[in-house]
């Protein structure tokens, strides 16, 4: 177990340099010129020049990564110039590690726009995650066990409705309804928990992690009922009848806890995912989050931004792999990992 | 009948009646295509401590008449009547909570493929005392304790130790030991096996039916062994009960069902056994065509259309007539669905020289 650990630690990491080489080289093959964002409007051809060569973009590829990959590791300066640094100390960013690039853009370090944004995403993916989990759980047990009634098809027909509605739309509709017409709850603006307290915390996330989780909760309700539909029909399940176990064991105790197993391996992967922010629901509800990060980085060419975000995503996905095939293994007692 | 049978079978019959009595049990199932009629006017009875073996190809309503008596049609469309009587209580009439309650305490099941019956995620000894906890208001540990005595009982080497271990981590023949321990773990008065030897290994099978048979006699409980293993049967069953089409077409004592079967499934059931230290030369006949429909059963006695016999009959009585089950030319404690007036003659005669050409030698020089 330990060795088998160790070894998806090794190779997740091999993973991540693979990943962070091949995000690189896609931003390279960009046909924009980095240069000229940090250079800024009218700006010369000398000035251009002087600026890349300040900020290493005249180096090669591999150089450039090499700079990168030791900034991740111990932190770097931007510009790293010696030069600079005795004569106007002021004007050189510091980005410590893990140093992930430095946005010119935003004039400051992209480890540092990680760690203010995160929190927001951070929140509301658990939110979000809480309330898909419980009720794609629920309603699709409900779904498993009614089959074939009205509650069934009403529960799987409202989870195709929910599933088919873009997040945009649901959570356009909930902010327009629920917050401005009927005044439910307050205006959606993000509250940390250190402004608001964690009521206000908690009551800052419920329409956006309402508007996230209805998609995924119709996923799950589906997925959640067909997979214990399936374990109802296992001969074991007629074994926990057979001895005379009340009803309600059979289903939590002997039928769920088969099913439960690729739900937990989708679980996982989807939360990593939605880690790396939520863009769409973040973008409606204006919500100071990594996807809203990533929408305002991409649209201007904020290059260095975006390599981190792509990064700190494939990490989560990368992670949360690990843990959930680890997981696998506390689940099932036949999976033997060694 | 359980009298006759008794007295024909040289046993004592106890005052109070049988353990488990079935009367007129109907199974139907309504589907879309139609109304399934599984089992059809099925009557029988068994007495504490024996073994009924009851003998049929798939779908023939073995497994649906044993679910019936478990309770186990509780929730699903099925329609049943009839009555299932169990230390003269019916069943039947039961309540849903109330047939929960006897499940597993006074009718167990062990089924056919002990390792899709026990549940992968659990070890062998939550899952048995979680079946003796349901039953009896003991803590886990004292109901562990009775785990691991119950599978010291069944023959599992250092049960203390293979208590915590997971059903995949048994071989076959052990994790049908398990199961029959979960089953007789409450002391049932009645334990249904269903095809309990057809998912182990030849070498297995045999320790298996030893270990029902000595547990039988140290719980005294009745068993309904389902199999379609002529062999199994004439190593445990004191009665058989041949189904056919949801219906029982052959009833009596073991001995005589084997050695004097008087209805043509039956005698083809006999002749697609092969036999190892037989004649070389004997036949292995199969039953021709399938097994038929439920849904729209063939008129008359539901076997005509396979049967090789039916032209003796007078006056197409097969195609239309649905015989009764009632005794034959050997007496009242065997019964036989059969328009066929001398079935045994015509199987001493025609059948047996085909199958077992040394035995019918013997036979012939017997008489």
């Amino acid at each position: 177990m330990l060795a088998y650990a160790i070894r998806r630690i090794v190779t997740g990491a091999i993973m991540l340099v693979v990943m962070s080489f091949v995000t690189f080289a896609l931003f390279f093959a960009s046909p924009i010129d980095p240069a000229d964002f940090s250079c800024g409007k009218n700006c010369s051809e000398a000035q251009k020049k002087e600026t890349a060569a300040a900020l290493g973009y005249d180096d090669n590829f591999l150089d450039q990564w090499r700079d990168f990959a030791v900034g991740v590791v111990a932190g770097r300066d931007f510009p790293d110039d010696p030069e600079l640094r005795k004569t106007a100390p002021e004007t050189i960013a510091h980005c410590p590690a893990p140093c992930l690039g430095y946005s010119t853009e935003r004039s400051s370090t992209v480890t540092g726009l990680i760690k203010e944004t995160f929190p927001v995403s951070l929140s509301l993916a658990v939110a979000a995650f809480v309330l898909w989990m419980l009720g794609g759980i629920l309603f699709g047990v409900l779904a498993a066990l009614k089959r074939g009634t009205f509650i069934d098809r009403g529960v799987v027909g409202l989870s195709l409705v929910a599933y088919a509605f873009p997040t945009f739309f649901v959570g356009l509709l909930l902010y327009k309804f629920v917050a401005i017409q009927w005044e439910l709850v307050p205006l959606p603006r993000y509250t940390p928990i250190a402004e608001g307290g964690v009521g206000g915390w908690l009551a800052s996330l419920i329409l956006p992690a309402l508007t996230l989780a209805a998609f995924f909760m119709a996923a799950y309700v589906r997925m959640t009922r067909s997979y214990v539909i399936e374990s109802f029909n296992e001969d074991y399940v007629r074994t926990a009848r057979a001895k005379g176990l009340p009803e309600r064991t059979v289903t939590f105790k002997h039928a769920l806890r088969a099913a439960l197993t690729p739900i937990v391996t989708m679980a996982g992967l989807d939360l990593a995912g939605l880690l790396g922010g939520a863009i769409i629901t973040e973008s409606v509800f204006n919500y100071p989050g990594l996807g809203k990060l990533a929408v305002l980085a991409n649209s201007d060419f904020d290059l260095p931004t975006l390599v981190g975000l792509v990064l700190l995503l494939a990490t989560f996905v990368i992670v949360a792999n690990i843990i959930v095939d680890l997981l696998y293994a506390v689940i099932d007692p036949r999976v033997r990992l060694g | 009948m359980s009298s006759t049978f008794a007295s024909a079978a040289g046993q004592d019959q106890r005052s109070t009646g049988p353990l488990l009595s079935v009367r007129e049990l109907e199974v139907h199932f309504p589907t879309q295509d139609g109304l399934v009629r599984a089992v059809n006017g099925l009557t029988f009875d068994l007495e504490a401590g024996k073994t009924l073996g009851i003998v049929g190809e798939s779908g023939s309503g073995k497994s649906v008449s044993s679910m019936a008596i478990m309770g186990l049609h509780h929730g699903t469309n099925a329609r049943m009547s009839g009555e299932i009587l169990l230390s003269g209580t019916d069943l039947l009439a039961l309540g849903r909570d109330e047939m929960r309650k006897r499940r597993g305490r006074e009718v167990a099941m062990i089924f056919q493929d002990p390792l899709s019956a026990m549940h992968p995620y659990y070890t062998v000894g939550n899952q048995i005392a979680e079946a003796y906890r349901v039953h009896h208001d003991v803590s886990r540990k004292i109901a562990k304790r009775r785990a691991v005595e119950m599978l010291d009982r069944v023959g599992i080497p250092n049960p203390d130790r293979r208590v915590d271990d997971y059903p995949h981590q048994f071989s076959g023949g052990m994790r049908q030991r398990a199961m029959i321990a979960m089953g007789l773990i409450n002391d049932p008065g009645l334990l249904i096996a269903d095809e309990p030897t057809t998912a182990l290994d030849v070498t297995v099978q045999a320790q298996i039916l030893d270990l029902l048979q000595d547990l039988q006699r140290e719980f005294n409980s009745a068993i309904i062994i389902i199999t379609h293993d002529l062999g199994v049967v004439a190593e445990m069953a004191d009665d058989v009960l041949v189904m056919y089409a949801g219906r029982a077409v052959e009833y009596g004592p073991c001995r005589e069902i084997l050695t004097h079967p008087e209805m043509p499934y039956t005698w083809g059931l006999l002749s697609s056994v092969p036999d190892l230290s037989g004649d070389t030369e004997a036949r292995l006949v199969p039953i021709p065509g399938n097994p038929p429909s439920l849904l729209n059963p063939p008129s008359g006695c539901p076997f005509h259309p396979r049967c090789a016999h039916r032209d003796k009959v007078p006056g197409d009585l097969c195609r239309t007539e649905l015989p009764l089950l009632v005794p034959g030319q050997r007496g009242p404690g065997h019964t036989k669905r059969c328009h066929l007036p001398n079935p045994d003659t015509i199987y001493q005669a025609e059948v047996l020289p085909e199958i077992a050409p040394d035995l019918a030698e013997d036979r012939a020089e017997e008489l």
